[in-house]
C-alpha cells in the first residue's frame, strides 16, 4: 500500500492470527453474510505517500483564488488576525488528541480549560453560567429557541428584523421537529404563545440595535434570547445588562480563522434558573480525595448519555479544540485589547464607509442607522460588483440582495488596504460593469 | 439507616413510599442506594394533580436520572424545600427528612406493598 | 504521565495593565469613537474581567496544562466506541495552509474551486464506502447528522401523507444521541431489547413495525462490537411495515471497505468523521457527522449542493452551489460544514484509496487479539466474534474485589487512557475495548499486561488498587459535590 499509518507487519499480524487459530484476516468476518462482503475494496484509488498527498493538498488549496484576495467580507464571519501564540498552543497533541475528558484525572488540562473558557464567555456576555459550547452560531441559537420552548411551553419564536438568514434557515429546521412556530416580530401573533423573542447585535446589516428596547418590550413570560458578535464586547454593553435571559454567538470572530465556514464554535450563556435545561456540557470545580481542586464535566444528568429521549438537546461532541483558541485567544488580547480591537475596527469602518459614500452611484443602504464594524452598501448591481473587485483583488460581500452587499472591515486591513478598495470600487462604480 | 422498611408506610413496586398520616411520599432506602449520591430533585408545583403510577418528578445522582412515580393519586400540597439545597438528604434520611413531597389523597386508595412485602420484593436486603 | 504540579487559574495570575497581543494602531485620520456615535447608554459599562497577561504567561500557562492531559500523541486510548486511531500530521498541514484557512465562506463559488473539489471528492469517496447516493457535509458531529437523518425520516413520511408515523424504535443497546435525537426530530422513541446472542431480537422488533413505524436506527456491528447478523431480516421487516432504516455510522471502522450500509438494507446513514476517518478529537470535537440517504431520498438532504456546471471552452467543469429544492428539510448549520475537518477526512481517504480495507482488517485483528489476551482475567459478556471492538464483563473483577471502575483508574496510573466504562447501559459493569488498527502489536500486548498485573495486584492487595490513580495530576474526584453545589465559572 503506498501510504497509511498501519503499523503491524505481516509477521505481526501472523503472530496474532496464530493466537486466535486462525488464518488469515479474511476470517474474522466470516459471520458477515457472504452476499454483503465486497470481494474488493471500493474504487478510490491507489493511496498516496505522504509527499503526494501534500502535493495533491497543495493544489487543491491553491486553487482556491479568493483567500489570496484583500477580505472585506462580513455576513457573520470575519477575517481575524490569529496570533502566532494560539496557533503554536493549539497543535500540541494533548491538546489536539485528546478526547472529551470523561477521565477527570488524567484530563484537566481540557477541564480548566473548559473551566476558564466558560468564565470568559459569561464575562464577556454578562450572565453567569456559560456552556462549554456547542456547534456554531447559527445551532446554538436554534437550541436556545428549542430551550425557550421546553422552559415557557409556549409555541412561537419572534425574531427581530435583521437576524442571519442563514441563521433564520436553521432555526426553521430545527423548530420542525417540535413544531415550534418562527415568525417575524410585527406578526407573532398571540403575545402569550410566544416563548421567546430573538435580536441580533449587530443585525447582518451590521447595525447597532437597541437591544434594551427591544427587550423591554418583549411579551410578558418569554425569554429574551440576544446572538451577539463576541468581538464587539469591548465596546458595545453586555446584552446579560441589558435584560437578556439568554445569549448566544458565533465565536469564529474571537479568534477562529475563516477556514471557508468551519469549524467554529457556538457559545451559549444564560441566567442561573435555566442552568439545568441548557444543551451541551458543563464543567465545574470539585477537589479530589485529598483536596486538591479539581475541574470535572457537571451536571450530566441533562445529557443525551443518561437522559436519552429526554435530554436537553442530543449534542455529545461539541467544538472543544476551538474553544481552546477563543479561550486563548481572549486571554491574549485581555479586556483592553479587545476594546482597542472594536475602536480600532470601528474607525477604520467609519472612515471607510465615508468614503465609499461618496462615490457616485454608491451609498449607503441604511445611512440614518449606527453601524460598528460592518454596513450594507448599495451598488448598481451586487453580483456583478463583487466579481469585478474580485478581479481587482479584493473580496466583499455577501451581496444581500440585486443591489445591496455587505463590506467588513477587521484589524487586518489597514489605511493601504482600505484606500485600494476605495480605488478600486471607483474604477468599477465609473465604468458600465457594476 | 435508622429503619430499612418502616413498618407505617405503604410501598410501591418502582420504590416509593407513601404515609397515609401526612401524606408524605419519598424513595425508599433501597432506591437511594441503588442510585448513589443524590445531587438533584425535581419536584412538581404545590397545587397539581398526580396520578398514581405515572411520574411527578426525577431524582437525578451524577451518573443516573430516575423518575418518581406518584403512589397515590390526588393534589401536591407541600414539596421539600430542603432538597434544593441539600439533595444528600434523600441519602441520609429517606424516611425523614429526605422526603419530597406531600399530597392530599383523593380518589380511591390505591393498592400499595406492605413493609413486608416489599421487603421481599427487594430481596429483604 | 500527566504532569503534577497545580497551575493556577489564568485569572488568578493576571496583573493590570498586562497584554498579551498588540494590535496595530488606529492609523484612519479623523478616526470616530464609538462614543462618538452611539448613545452612552449602549457602550460598555464595567470591562468584562478578562485576564490581563503577558503572551509568555498565556504560553506557559497553556502549556502546563497541556501536560496535565493525555492524547493519543502520548498514549494508547482503548476507548469502545470512540475509535481513538491516529490522528495523521499532514492531515492538520493540509488544513492549515492558507488557500484553506484563509477562504472565506462567502468567497464565490468560481474562487473557491479547490475547496469544492475537495468536498466533491469526499462525498464522492462517502457514497463509493457506503453505497449511499449522497451526503450532506453540513453536521458538525454524528448527532448533528443523526438529527438530520431523522428530520429527513420524518419530512419523507410527511410528504408521503403518512404524518401518522411518529414512532422510532431503537435497540436498548443504542448509543443515547440516537433516542435523543428521535426526539428532537418529533418522533415518539421506543426501545426494545437485545436478544441472547446480543444483537437484535428480531421478535421484539416485528411487535412494533407497524403502520406507525417511522424509522428503526440500528448501529452496525452494534454497540457491542457484534455483526448484526438478522440485519437483512430487519431491513426487510421495516420495509414491510413502511419504515425506513437509519445506520448509526458510529462503528464503520470494522467493516470500512468490505461492506456497505446500503447492501445491508439502511436508507439513510450518518458517518463520524473524528472516528472512522481520523480526525482528531481535539478534547471533545470539533468532529464532522456528514449524512448520506439512498437516490430517492436525496431531494430531502439540507442543502445547497454542490452541482458540476459545464461551461463551454472550460477544460474541466467549473462546481457551484445549487440551492436546495423544496423537498428539502432545510440547513442544518450555517455555511458549508466543519470545512477544516472535511480537509482532513479527505486526505485520510486519499493516503488510504482503497486501502481502507486493511483499516478495518487490523482494527478486527486487533480487537480479538486483545480479547484473547485480556479473556483469563475479563471474559467477554458474549461469546461471539467480536469485531472492532468488545464488551468485557467487569463483575469478573468481582472475585479479587473491584469493581470495572477500579480497573479503568488503575490503568490510568500506568499511562493508559481506560476503555469505555458503563456502557452500552445494558451490560452490568460493562467495559467497552477498541484498541484501533493504529496500535502495534506491542501495545496490545502491553495494554493487556498491564490489566492483568492490576487484577494480580489486587488479589494481594486490593485495597490500594481501589485508591487508584495516586500517579496521575489528581485523585478520583467528587462528582457529587460539583453536580450538588455547581461552580462552573471563578471566581466560585
Amino acid at each position: 500500500m503506498a501510504g497509511g499509518y498501519l503499523p503491524d507487519t505481516p509477521a505481526d499480524r501472523q503472530r496474532m492470527l496464530q493466537r486466535l487459530g486462525l488464518r488469515s484476516v479474511d476470517d474474522l468476518f466470516a459471520e458477515i453474510p457472504p452476499a454483503l462482503l465486497l470481494a474488493e475494496a471500493p474504487e478510490l484509488g491507489p493511496g498516496l505517500d505522504e509527499q503526494a498527498l501534500a502535493r495533491r493538498m497543495g493544489a487543491l488549496a491553491e486553487a482556491n483564488t479568493g483567500a489570496r484576495l484583500v477580505c472585506f467580507a462580513g455576513g457573520g464571519y470575519y477575517d481575524r488576525y490569529i496570533p502566532a501564540a494560539e496557533r503554536a498552543l493549539l497543535s500540541r497533541g494533548e491538546f489536539l488528541t485528546a478526547y472529551t475528558p470523561y477521565q477527570p484525572e488524567v484530563s484537566q488540562g481540557t477541564l480548566q480549560v473548559t473551566f476558564e473558557f466558560q468564565t470568559m464567555i459569561s464575562e464577556l456576555v454578562g450572565l453567569p453560567v456559560a456552556t462549554a459550547g456547542l456547534y456554531d452560531g447559527s445551532t446554538a441559537l436554534a437550541e436556545a429557541a428549542l430551550l425557550a420552548r421546553a422552559a415557557t411551553g409556549r409555541g412561537t419564536v419572534a425574531h427581530a428584523p435583521g437576524v442571519h438568514p442563514q441563521w433564520l434557515e436553521v432555526l426553521r429546521t430545527y423548530a420542525a421537529g417540535p413544531g415550534l412556530a418562527v415568525a417575524p416580530l410585527e406578526r407573532m401573533g398571540d403575545p402569550q404563545d410566544v416563548a421567546a423573542v430573538l435580536i441580533q447585535q449587530p443585525d447582518y446589516f451590521g447595525r447597532v440595535v437597541d437591544v434594551r428596547a427591544l427587550l423591554a418590550s418583549r411579551p410578558a413570560g418569554a425569554l429574551g434570547i440576544v446572538a451577539v458578535n463576541p468581538a464587539v464586547l469591548g465596546v458595545l454593553e453586555a446584552p446579560g445588562a441589558q435584560g437578556a435571559d439568554l445569549v448566544v454567538a458565533e465565536g469564529q470572530p474571537i479568534g477562529l480563522p475563516l477556514s471557508y465556514g468551519g469549524p467554529y464554535l457556538g457559545l451559549m450563556a444564560a441566567r442561573t434558573e435555566l442552568l439545568r435545561r441548557l444543551p451541551g456540557r458543563i464543567c465545574g470545580q470539585s477537589s479530589d480525595g485529598s483536596g486538591r481542586r479539581a475541574y470535572v464535566l457537571t451536571l450530566q444528568a441533562r445529557e443525551q448519555h443518561i437522559r436519552r429521549a429526554r435530554a436537553t438537546s442530543n449534542v455529545c461532541t461539541n467544538q472543544a479544540l476551538c474553544a481552546l483558541g477563543v479561550t486563548i485567544y481572549l486571554a491574549l488580547l485581555g479586556p483592553q485589547g479587545l476594546r482597542r480591537l472594536g475602536e480600532l475596527c470601528f474607525a477604520r469602518a467609519h472612515y471607510l464607509a465615508g468614503r465609499l459614500a461618496a462615490i457616485p452611484r454608491l451609498g449607503l443602504a441604511f445611512p440614518h442607522d449606527p453601524f460598528f464594524d460592518e454596513f450594507a452598501l448599495t451598488v448598481p448591481d451586487a453580483a456583478a460588483a463583487v466579481r469585478a473587485l474580485a478581479a481587482r483583488g479584493y473580496l466583499v460581500g455577501p451581496a444581500v440582495d440585486g443591489r445591496t452587499l455587505l463590506v467588513a472591515v477587521t484589524e487586518r486591513r489597514d489605511r493601504a488596504d482600505l484606500d485600494g478598495l476605495v480605488a478600486a470600487f471607483g474604477e468599477v462604480a465609473g465604468g458600465a460593469g457594476v | 439507616m435508622a429503619e430499612e422498611f418502616p413498618q407505617d408506610l405503604g410501598y410501591t413496586a418502582e420504590h416509593e413510599w407513601y404515609r397515609a398520616a401526612d401524606g408524605a411520599v419519598g424513595i425508599t432506602a433501597h432506591a437511594q442506594a441503588a442510585l448513589g449520591d443524590v445531587v438533584y430533585v425535581e419536584l412538581p408545583a404545590v397545587g397539581a394533580r398526580v396520578v398514581a403510577g405515572t411520574p411527578c418528578g426525577t431524582v437525578e445522582s451524577v451518573k443516573s436520572v430516575s423518575e418518581i412515580y406518584a403512589p397515590v393519586s390526588g393534589v401536591v400540597v407541600a414539596v421539600n424545600a430542603e432538597l434544593a439545597a441539600a439533595p444528600e438528604l434523600v441519602n441520609q434520611d429517606p424516611y425523614g427528612r429526605g422526603f419530597m413531597l406531600r399530597l392530599r389523597a383523593e380518589g380511591d386508595p390505591a393498592p400499595l406493598l406492605s413493609a413486608p412485602e416489599y421487603r421481599a420484593l427487594v430481596g429483604g436486603h | 504521565m500527566p504532569a503534577s504540579e497545580a497551575e493556577p487559574l489564568l485569572f488568578e495570575q493576571s496583573a493590570p495593565g498586562r497584554i498579551g497581543y498588540h494590535l496595530p494602531p488606529v492609523d484612519v485620520p479623523q478616526a470616530l469613537a464609538p462614543g462618538d456615535a452611539l448613545p452612552a447608554a449602549w457602550l460598555r459599562q464595567r470591562p468584562p474581567a478578562l485576564p490581563e497577561v503577558s503572551e509568555l504567561q498565556v504560553v506557559r500557562h497553556f502549556t502546563r496544562l497541556s501536560r496535565r492531559n493525555i492524547g493519543i500523541d502520548t498514549s494508547p486510548y482503548p476507548l469502545g466506541s470512540c475509535t481513538m486511531k491516529y490522528n495523521p500530521k499532514i492531515n492538520d498541514e493540509a488544513a492549515g495552509l492558507p488557500g484553506f484557512a484563509g477562504l472565506h465562506p462567502y468567497a464565490p463559488a468560481e474562487l473557491a474551486q479547490g475547496a469544492l473539489e475537495l468536498l466533491w471528492g469526499l462525498e464522492q469517496g462517502l457514497c463509493a464506502l457506503t453505497g449511499m447516493a449522497g451526503f450532506s457535509l453540513q453536521p458538525a458531529a454524528g448527532a448533528h447528522g443523526e438529527l438530520a437523518g431523522m428530520l429527513i425520516c420524518a419530512a419523507y413520511h410527511r410528504q408521503r401523507g403518512d404524518g401518522a408515523r411518529r414512532r422510532v424504535v431503537v435497540p436498548d443497546s443504542a448509543h443515547g444521541t440516537n433516542p435523543a435525537s428521535a426526539a428532537m426530530a418529533g418522533f415518539d422513541v421506543v426501545e426494545i431489547p437485545s436478544g441472547p446472542r446480543g444483537g437484535l431480537d428480531l421478535r421484539a422488533l416485528r411487535a412494533v413495525a407497524d403502520s406507525r413505524l417511522g424509522a428503526l436506527m440500528l448501529t452496525n456491528p452494534n454497540t457491542l462490537g457484534l455483526f448484526e447478523e438478522d440485519v437483512l431480516e430487519a431491513a426487510a421487516t421495516v420495509h414491510a411495515a413502511g419504515g425506513l432504516l437509519y445506520y448509526d455510522g458510529a462503528n464503520l471502522n470494522a467493516i470500512v471497505g468490505r461492506a456497505r450500509p446500503a447492501d445491508m438494507g439502511f436508507d439513510i446513514c450518518h458517518l463520524n468523521l473524528h472516528k472512522t476517518f481520523s480526525t482528531p478529537h481535539g478534547m471533545g470535537g470539533p468532529g464532522a457527522g456528514p449524512v448520506g440517504v439512498r437516490a430517492d431520498l436525496l431531494p430531502l438532504l439540507p442543502g445547497p449542493r454542490l452541482r458540476r456546471a459545464d461551461l463551454p471552452g472550460e477544460p474541466r467543469a467549473r462546481l457551484e452551489w445549487e440551492a436546495a429544492g423544496p423537498r428539502s428539510i432545510g440547513r442544518i448549520r450555517a455555511l458549508h460544514g466543519n470545512f477544516g475537518v472535511l480537509v482532513r477526512a479527505y486526505a485520510y481517504l486519499l493516503a488510504y484509496g482503497g486501502g481502507l480495507r486493511e483499516v478495518s482488517g487490523d482494527a478486527v485483528l486487533a480487537a480479538n487479539y486483545l480479547l484473547e489476551l485480556l479473556r483469563p482475567v475479563l471474559p467477554p459478556k458474549v461469546e461471539r466474534r467480536c469485531m472492532h471492538e468488545f464488551v468485557a464483563d467487569g463483575r469478573a473483577l468481582a472475585s479479587v474485589g473491584l469493581r470495572g471502575l477500579d480497573l479503568c483508574k488503575a490503568l490510568l496510573d500506568r499511562g493508559f487512557h481506560a476503555p469505555t466504562m458503563y456502557f452500552p447501559l445494558i451490560v452490568e459493569e460493562a467495559l467497552m475495548f477498541e484498541p484501533t488498527e493504529t496500535e502495534p502489536r506491542e501495545a496490545v500486548e502491553a495494554l493487556a499486561a498491564a490489566v492483568l498485573e492490576i487484577v494480580a495486584q489486587a488479589g494481594r492487595e486490593p485495597e490500594r488498587v481501589r485508591q487508584a490513580p495516586t500517579t496521575t495530576p489528581v485523585g478520583r474526584v467528587d462528582e457529587a459535590t460539583a453536580a450538588r453545589r455547581p461552580v462552573l465559572r471563578w471566581p466560585g
